[in-house]
């Protein structure tokens, strides 16, 4: 059976976007094959700077032929029925089989589908591909109307096995499939013929091209590391940015080079983001004491001086770009010894957070504010979180974060520290955006929390204030991010605390601040607030497996707004009701609020107090009365004490008394009396249940 | 091959054997467009011109101002006034990527010695509505020049594509002259009986542009050019196409697109004396982006734009 081999030959495509493009391509091909009846045995993909690569093995020579029957309309159905048929169908008249049914005469078409050779079938596949390949930015070029990341130069596309291969006949805007390639643009650029993808493989490697990038990324790593060890020296790891290098070159060439003496003392961040972000450099690190002392860049070609010119231009370039670093850390240092940082924040009173919202010094106030009253109930010292909050924006107006702003924050910490700041101040200076994503760790230090609580929760009052919430997929000031922080914080910390009241004071101060602001006192968008919060740990909870309707059930209840509380009620509801009792319990609980309902609504009276014990005609009644007694007995002092785990227990022990109940009690007695004693009885289940969840929002 | 390559010795010789290599290739070598302008894409032989479906090659340097940038000649690498070495080629050629590399061995960078990288760089222009993929390109890991195929422009779509190369010379030029500080760049050849630095050249205007630019020019006036520059702009366009005079569709298209440019280079004064706050910033281009599309709109009405008389029915 024949191998099929295609490369999609491009000018330079980015780095970021060749691995799945070339999974894509495989997908888009594969399944177009299968869809038209060409299995095949394998399939691999393969990317370079500038091709996508796709070897299918074992493809079908051709497709098979198929039969298909499909029944039409009866024989007398109008004209206008059975030319619809035969459209849809595809045949005409006089093929149609007329054939007797229980309904009358029918119509039935056999519909033949010939099979197709394999070369047929791939050249309309590929060019679907090429066509609505989808790439996440694609553009035209010349005078075309083709799109393709960037311009495609030409398409390799061969069937093989061994009696030869043949070029799949093909062409898209003017590009005609052919079995030639080029090699590296400056090493080896004429043009050649292959004949098979292992052909293809060695002939790239003689033509200076690694094809398969996980090749490539083993092999920078590799030397790399040793290059690094020879010199008593380790690379730091970055996957991400070793992906990106091995899709910046096709031939991966490592050299080492010199950071220059004067740049040594600069935090080894700074070195690290310097080299990173602009010229994709590895950090190469002295394991005795931790500094970057080297780094390691990729060249894509080799060199008559073994790159002695290369290393070089990119020691000069990483020179010119640390002098700007260097220049920049002395003169924030300056000024912090100068003013101090809150000498170095004044300029934060120029700067607007948001029109409505006042300038980022006004923020800062609120803030302190803010963490000043979170502060005790996080374990931190109120001057110390006052003092942290003050100062930990202070780097936003330094020279350095203007320059790198992915390093706010943690020049913040650098400068604190500088500064003369001490007892956590520093570190929440630093870690007071924290928890960035989903992934990023928690502030658990005392100061960092009570900060980085504050900084949210006014962020979260102040945009609820002016009415800018998140809508869709709008979330321009990412307050689910916001949201999803204080979540974090609060429940990796196991912090209790009223939200609803630190809504309250940060909606007092945003009002000072703004005019366009609602009073949150008056307005409801506290509750609102709290109701998105909410939301958003439904969403938190939902991915760690809780289920929705558990934490309704558990929102239902008072107290909602400490978030920690409402976690451990949904935890111990979850469990018990993955006991036997819990979810038979349920099923009792839903039945007595059915009755109770029903009979409510048609009696028009409300069934709420006065079960009596001496009114009970049976023992299974009498045994519910004390069941309920024994409950409520635990359950009271255990919700007081906030046992959910304990009050969960003791309500799902009531599952038995209830079965037991209901199968030999007819609520409905005919007297009178008997029957309303017997729904109150009902009413004190549903009653104590609810005490400890709104069982009535759990499905099922 | 290292052998044939020459290395040049000045900043002039640099920009003297671009325009010959861009030449040979079939460019109208332009010259500068005389206003003040951010950048080279601004030369309305790059903005006007990359519009319509007319074919178009031109090359030219474009002195670039970036008020913001202005270090009083000291910093080694940053200046407010600096050359932009602008190619913009419609439709862009298939072979734009080997013509740019000539270009680089043509002014002595030996491809033997060199690592040239082309690498991601989406180009956007939010004050002239325009966009384009493309590359930077790194020379030893150093941006040497953009490389942009443009896809659209005062809000038009790009048929066709014109393929836009832009150098920086400075930076450029300093390093394949080898020397540190720009200031100490030979901008005539050295051994000259007058040899003249780039700093005898540019260390006083640097000096005297980077006070003016940051403590002194008059907001008030440069708020008032503004908004007179946006008005005019309009005024012109709105001029109806047929000239009372001469009885001629005349539509004032560049007149027009000279205002959009003043206006630009005001608001980047105005930025420099930092007297535009971050929310208005945003309005301020968004007004200029308005003035690029308009006259873009009117220059697609005519005949360099690919306007034809029968087409106007």
């Amino acid at each position: 059976m024949p191998d099929l081999l295609i490369e999609l030959f491009s000018e330079e495509i980015p780095a970021r976007m060749q691995r799945r493009a070339a999974r894509d391509l495989k997908k888009m091909v594969t399944d177009g094959l299968v869809d038209a009846g060409l299995t095949y045995a394998s399939a691999a993909e393969f990317s370079t700077p500038r091709r996508l690569a796709l070897t299918v093995e074992g493809v079908l020579a051709a497709s098979p032929t198929t039969v298909e029957e499909r029944k039409g309309p009866r024989a007398d159905a109008p004209q206008k029925a059975i030319e619809g048929f035969l459209r849809g169908a595809g045949v005409t008249r006089d093929q149609l089989e007329e054939r007797e049914t229980p309904k009358g005469a029918v119509f039935f078409a056999r519909i033949e589908k010939t099979g197709r050779p394999a070369a047929d079938i791939i050249a309309e596949v590929l060019e679907h591909a090429v066509r609505n390949f989808p790439w996440p930015k694609s553009m035209r070029w010349g005078t075309g109307a083709l799109r393709w990341v960037r311009p495609l130069h030409s398409i390799l596309c061969i069937l093989g096995d061994e009696a030869g291969t043949e070029v799949v006949p093909l062409e898209i805007d003017g590009i005609a499939a052919a079995d030639r390639t080029a090699g590296h643009r400056f090493h080896a650029a004429d043009r050649f013929s292959v004949t098979s993808f292992e052909d293809y493989v060695s002939k790239l490697k003689r033509a200076f091209v690694l094809l398969d990038p996980a090749e490539r990324a083993d092999a920078i790593w590799h030397d790399a590391t040793n290059l690094a060890f020879a010199n008593g020296l380790e690379v730091v790891e970055d996957r991400d940015l070793l992906a990106e290098v091995a899709g910046l070159v096709e031939w991966p060439v490592v050299l080492m080079g010199q950071i220059g003496d004067d740049f040594l003392g600069l935090p080894p961040e700074v070195l690290q983001t310097s080299m990173k972000e602009h010229q994709k450099f590895f950090s190469v690190r002295n394991p005795k004491t931790g500094r970057i002392e080297r780094f390691i860049t990729v060249a894509n070609r080799e060199t008559a001086d073994v790159g002695a010119t290369i290393l070089a231009g990119n020691e000069k370039v990483l020179s010119a770009r640390l002098a700007d670093a260097k220049f920049f850390w002395d003169n924030d240092l300056r000024t912090i010894e100068a003013v101090g940082l809150e000498g170095m924040a004044k300029p934060l009173a120029q700067v607007t957070f948001h029109n409505k919202l006042g300038t980022q010094a006004e923020r800062i106030v609120r803030i302190e504010a803010l963490a000043r009253e979170i502060a005790p109930l996080v374990g931190a010292k109120p001057d110390l979180a006052a003092e942290a909050a003050r100062i930990a924006k202070a780097d936003l107006t330094s020279e350095m974060v203007y320059e790198f702003p992915e390093l706010q924050g943690l020049m913040g910490r650098y400068y604190a520290q500088a500064a003369g700041h001490d007892d956590g101040v520093p570190q929440a200076c630093e870690e007071h955006y924290a928890p960035l994503g989903p992934s990023d760790g928690v502030p658990t230090a005392p100061v960092s929390v009570a900060v980085a609580l504050a900084d949210k929760i006014d962020t979260l009052t102040g945009f609820w204030a002016i009415d800018e919430k998140p809508t869709g997929s709008k979330d321009p000031f990412a307050l689910r991010r916001a949201a999803l922080g204080v979540i974090r914080i609060v429940l990796e910390n196991q912090l209790t605390a009223s939200l609803t009241g630190f809504i309250k004071k940060a909606g007092g101060l945003v009002a000072e601040n703004s005019e366009g602001a609602a009073d949150p006192t008056a307005g409801h968008y506290a509750a609102d607030l709290l109701s998105f919060l909410h939301d958003r740990l439904k969403v938190y909870l939902r991915d760690q497996g809780v289920r929705h309707d558990i934490i309704d059930a558990c929102i239902a209840m008072p107290g909602n707004d400490d978030l920690t509380l409402l976690v451990k009620r949904a935890r111990a509801l979850a469990e018990v009701l993955q006991t036997d009792d819990g979810e038979n319990l349920i099923q009792g609980f839903k039945r007595a609020n059915n009755i109770l309902t029903q009979a409510e609504a048609a009696d028009g009276v409300e069934y709420s107090y006065g079960a009596d014990v001496k009114f009970a005609e049976t023992d299974a009644e009498r045994a519910l009365f004390e069941a309920l007694d024994r409950a409520e007995a635990a359950i009271t002092p255990a919700m007081k004490a906030e046992e959910f785990g304990k009050a969960m227990a003791a309500m799902a022990a009531l599952r038995a008394p209830i079965d037991a109940f209901f199968e030999t009690v007819k609520i409905n007695a005919d007297n009178a009396t008997v029957r309303r004693n017997r729904l109150n009885l009902l009413s004190r289940i549903t009653r104590l249940c609810t005490s400890v969840a709104d069982l009535t929002r759990i499905e099922g | 091959m290292s052998d044939s390559i020459q290395v040049p010795k000045s900043f002039q010789e640099i920009i003297l054997r671009l325009q010959t290599y861009w030449a040979e290739k079939g460019c109208a070598v332009l010259q500068p467009y005389d206003m003040e302008v951010g950048a080279g894409t601004f030369h309305p032989a790059t903005t006007l011109r990359s519009l319509g479906t007319q074919p178009w090659a031109a090359a030219y340097v474009q002195p670039s101002r970036r008020p913001t940038d202005g270090r009083y000649g000291e910093n080694p690498n940053r200046l407010q006034h600096y050359y932009q070495y602008q190619v913009v080629i419609k439709p862009s050629p298939p072979d734009l990527q080997e013509l740019y590399l000539g270009s680089l061995m043509a002014i002595g960078v030996d491809m033997s010695l060199h690592d040239i990288r082309f690498v991601e760089d989406d180009w956007e222009s939010p004050t002239l509505g325009a966009w384009g993929l493309g590359w930077e390109v790194w020379c030893d890991g150093m941006e040497v020049s953009q490389f942009t195929y443009f896809q659209q422009v005062g809000g038009h779509d790009c048929h066709p594509v014109s393929g836009e190369l832009t150098y920086g010379l400075e930076r450029l030029a300093m390093y394949i002259l080898g020397v540190d500080h720009v200031m100490d760049m030979p901008f005539n050849d050295p051994q000259t009986p007058i040899a003249l630095t780039y700093g005898d050249i540019f260390k006083q205007t640097e000096e005297e542009y980077a006070r003016w630019n940051f403590d002194t020019a008059d907001t008030e006036v440069l708020l008032r050019h503004f908004e007179e520059a946006e008005t005019h702009c309009r005024e012109i366009l709105d001029a109806p196409h047929e000239d009372p005079k001469t009885g001629k569709r005349i539509i004032m298209v560049h007149p027009a697109y000279d205002q959009c440019i003043k206006a630009s280079h005001v608001f980047n004064l105005l930025d420099a004396r930092g007297v535009i706050s971050v929310t208005e910033r945003q309005a301020y281009i968004g007004r200029v982006r308005a003035l690029a599309k308009a006259c873009a709109d009117a220059f697609v009405q005519t005949s360099a734009g690919g306007w034809q008389p029968e087409s106007a029915a």
